[in-house]
């Protein structure tokens, strides 16, 4: 069996790379990218967690697959949003760079 | 390792193929199409395997092997998913896994691996060509390798494991998401040269016509699954009680019961995956992809699923029904749609001048072939053309993309600019391109049903003796597609191979590599093999000399013996096929061979508007684009954005904004003004006043200040000293 310490691990490093790469990276699409790398890192947390629980209990509890469900759909609505947004602010100012994107700054 | 785990690890090779191609081979060609290859390659072993076993197993259909995991709790039960294999399940992995083998190794030659690289190939564009010099320092034009070679194998690869996913599955669940995955690799394979805007648009347009279809199907799972309370095959057909309990409960629609009513929402996934009318529009615009693609998802396996499907749920859909007896409604749909589909499609075949479009046309008539046979009940015959025709199909495109090679060698060496896919453009490549020739004389005599040799004839004659013997009008439709199918195989061979070369391009066409050579060698051998397995006993001469292997081994998924007047044997449609096929032939070859002009077809003149009419695939496009599509576009660009948006959303929000300002401007110009900088003002100017007052009280002479501070001190002191503090 492989212990709970190694799903939260990597769940961190995950969340730890989409982290970084919202923060570093100037991209808007991959801006988003890293986002969704976080929701899944929380997403695979919930799932180590659920599978722990259920172990605990020698009962298949059904919350944590809920929780990872609404995420799921949170997300891909999220992303359809974004793109939407990314697409259009590129008709307008032909760039999909964030830094680039200074139209509220005065 | 018992059995059924080589079941599951089926479809594992190729994803994992995938994913290593994407995170480590994505910029080298040779380990891509090695790992790809050598991915499908174990499959196909594993798939062989559990062939060899299956057929030494007796009562497979009774004793499927499978295997049942439990999934994703969902309350008090499971979803489950597992791993199954009856003889339909054996049968579809065998063309499954030589098909997709077969198109692997012959995509690395298409691809044109090892060929230098073109200086104008960018990624999303078909390779351009490219520049070498020779040794006696002369320029030749040479195909140049795709740009994006890695890609392309990791893709297909995706695809290959969703398509062993759909056939090794025992349940729905695991079904759709292979499915869905298959339709997601569709659309990525079809827009595969994202650069060209037709391919784009043929993308989009197939992922949102097949998804149409998906999502009636997601509901009939849906009923399913709320009503049985399982996915799973055997569960649900295997039970007769389900089945009886299904077919006689009411539905709350039109009066259907449950199970004709779940049977129309899983037809209409098929009528979307197969491309039946009408929701046949996406797979003719797909052959924008490369041809590959074109022969694995869009002939050999991706439309066979949705057959498949059918198949798969024959029991459902004829629950209630019995051979001689009325059909169920999902079967009079089914007949229906699949004898027009199959008419429908084969005319507008009859008019393309793409060589790629005419084989995308032959592929909706024949699938129309299968969803017929299903509805009529002739269950084996569905199977027996899904399997022969898989592998004939695959042949022809691949072919069709070894032709297209050949011509755009041609192309390159007289830099000719003609169009290397228009069949009007070619002309006597029978003697330049030799091997292709004859496989694709194979592939195309076993789509019209060349009598007795051909997998093509058996396959196609059993459904016209099914439907004769149970429905005339679906019989005499399929005659004439029959007929007409013969017509335009023939006429694309003239037009291709015979005669003599109508371009130059043609004239210097060139044969491919042995390594697309070789699969179509392959496939031809089965394009005319796979039909002696099927011969009926009753079939006069040739019947028994080989016994009827397939209709034993798939017939007994029935259980019961669902198609015993097979055995009498009645000369009508065997004569039907026969004239249909050599008639079409003849005839396509008569009216073709005379055919000189590369701009105006022979039959474009005498048949006027008719020619026009399927040329223009009888304006079914333009007919969507007026009904569907403008209509959507007005919503989202006119009504939603400009009257939603930017009149309501934006002018609730502009108003918003106005308000803001008129309040804003009120507390300027009746508080902030008068009070507060009045108020600050006054004190400013009070502060100013009161010191202009002052300031002769500071004249800045030290005698003044002294005398003025001894004035204030006596002043002081009188007034301390007068109220007696002092």
């Amino acid at each position: 069996m492989i212990p709970l310490s190694w799903y939260l691990t990597f769940s961190a490093v995950l969340f730890s790379i989409g982290l970084f790469t919202v923060l570093a990276r100037r991209h808007a699409i991959v801006i988003l990218m890293g986002i969704e790398l976080m929701l899944n890192a929380v997403n695979i947390n919930l799932l180590a967690f659920w599978h722990y629980w259920s172990q605990v209990r020698g009962a298949p509890q059904v919350n944590g697959m809920v929780f990872v469900a609404m995420v799921f759909v949170l997300a891909a609505a999220e992303t359809a949003v974004a793109l939407a947004l990314i697409i259009s602010a590129y008709r307008r100012h032909h760039t999909v760079v964030v830094d680039e994107m200074t139209l509220l700054k005065g | 390792m018992p059995f059924e785990t080589l079941i599951w690890l089926l479809p594992l090779p190729p994803l994992l193929a995938f994913f290593l191609i994407i995170t480590f081979a994505y910029r080298r060609n040779s380990l891509s199409h090695g790992l790809a290859i050598g991915a499908v390659g174990l499959s196909w072993l594993g798939s062989m395997f559990v062939f060899w076993r299956a057929l030494q197993s007796e009562h497979l259909a009774e004793h499927p092997w499978s295997a049942v995991l439990n999934w994703i709790p969902t309350g008090d039960t499971w979803f489950q998913i597992g791993v199954q294999a009856d003889p339909l399940t054996v049968v579809t992995l065998f063309f499954v896994a030589w098909t997709i083998l077969m198109i692997f190794i012959y995509s690395v030659g298409y691809h044109n691996y090892g060929q230098p690289r073109g200086v104008h190939d960018r990624p999303g564009l078909p390779p351009q060509g490219a520049e070498v010099k020779d040794a006696h320092g002369h320029h030749h034009r040479v195909p140049s390798i795709e740009p994006m070679y890695a890609r392309f194998f990791a893709l297909v690869s995706l695809f290959a494991f969703a398509m062993y996913l759909l056939v090794v599955s025992d349940n729905l669940l695991t079904l759709y998401i292979g499915w869905e995955v298959m339709g997601v690799c569709s659309y990525l394979l079809i827009g595969f040269w994202y650069a060209k805007e037709s391919a784009r648009n043929a993308a989009v347009k197939a992922f949102l016509t097949t998804r149409i279809g998906d999502v009636f199907m997601l509901l009939g799972l849906a009923a399913l699954y709320a009503l049985t309370g399982s996915l799973n095959y055997r569960a649900i057909l295997g039970n007769p009680q389900v089945l009886e309990i299904l077919a006689s409960t009411i539905s709350p629609v039109a009066g259907l019961s449950w199970a004709a009513l779940i049977g129309l929402l899983l037809f209409a996934g098929t009528v979307g995956k197969s491309a039946q009318f009408p929701l046949h529009v996406w797979l003719p615009d797909a052959m924008e992809g490369p041809t590959p693609v074109s022969a694995m998802i869009h002939a050999a396996t991706m439309v066979s699923a949705g057959v498949y499907l059918m198949i798969r749920f024959f029991p459902l859909l004829s629950a209630g029904w019995m051979p001689g007896e009325p059909l169920t409604p999902p079967m009079v749909a089914m007949a229906f749609i699949g004898a027009f589909t199959a008419l429908f499609a084969a005319t507008i075949g009859l008019a393309q001048r793409d060589i790629k479009r005419v084989l995308a046309y032959s592929t909706i008539s024949q699938l129309g072939y299968m969803i017929a046979a299903l509805g009529i009940g002739a269950y084996v015959a569905a199977t027996f053309h899904l399997v022969t025709h898989a592998f004939f199909k695959a042949l022809l495109f691949l072919a069709s993309g070894s032709v297209i090679h050949g011509m755009e060698h041609g192309v390159y060496h007289t830099d000719e600019h003609v169009d290397p896919q228009d069949m009007f453009n070619m002309g006597g490549l029978r003697h330049k391109m030799p091997v292709t020739f004859w496989t694709f004389l194979v592939g195309g005599l076993s789509l019209a049903g060349f009598p007795l040799i051909t997998a093509g004839f058996w396959s196609k004659d059993e459904i016209l003796t099914a439907a004769f013997q149970s429905n005339l009008p679906v019989f005499i439709t399929l005659g004439v597609a029959a007929l007409l199918t013969a017509f335009y195989t023939m006429r694309q061979l003239t037009l291709v191979f015979l005669g003599q070369p109508r371009t130059a391009a043609a004239a210097q066409a060139q044969e491919s590599r042995l390594v697309m050579t070789i699969p179509l060698v392959v496939l031809a051998i089965f394009a005319l093999a796979a039909g002696w397995v099927g011969i009926p006993a009753s079939f006069p001469l040739v019947g028994g000399i080989l016994p009827n292997w397939f209709e034993a081994f798939v017939g007994s998924m029935l259980g019961h013996v669902g198609e015993a007047d097979h055995l009498i044997f009645t000369p009508t449609p065997l004569l039907v096929s026969i004239l249909a096929s050599l008639g079409g032939l003849f005839l396509g070859w008569w009216v073709y061979q005379s055919q000189r002009d590369r701009v105006q077809d022979v039959l474009a003149k005498p048949l006027g508007g008719l020619y026009r009419l399927w040329q223009n695939k009888y304006y079914i496009d333009e007919l969507y684009q007026l009904v569907f599509i403008r209509p959507a576009l007005w919503v989202a660009d006119v009504f939603t954005y400009h009257w939603l948006d930017r009149k309501i959303i934006d002018g609730v929000l502009h108003g918003i904004g106005r308000l803001g300002l008129a309040i804003g401007h009120g507390f300027r110009e009746f508080i902030d003004r008068p009070l507060i900088n009045g108020a600050g003002d006054a004190v400013a100017d009070g502060t100013h006043e009161v010191g202009a007052r002052l300031r002769i009280l500071q004249p800045g002479r030290l005698q003044v200040y002294l005398l003025i501070a001894l004035v204030g001190i006596l002043i002081i002191g009188l007034v301390l000293f007068s109220i007696g503090m002092v």
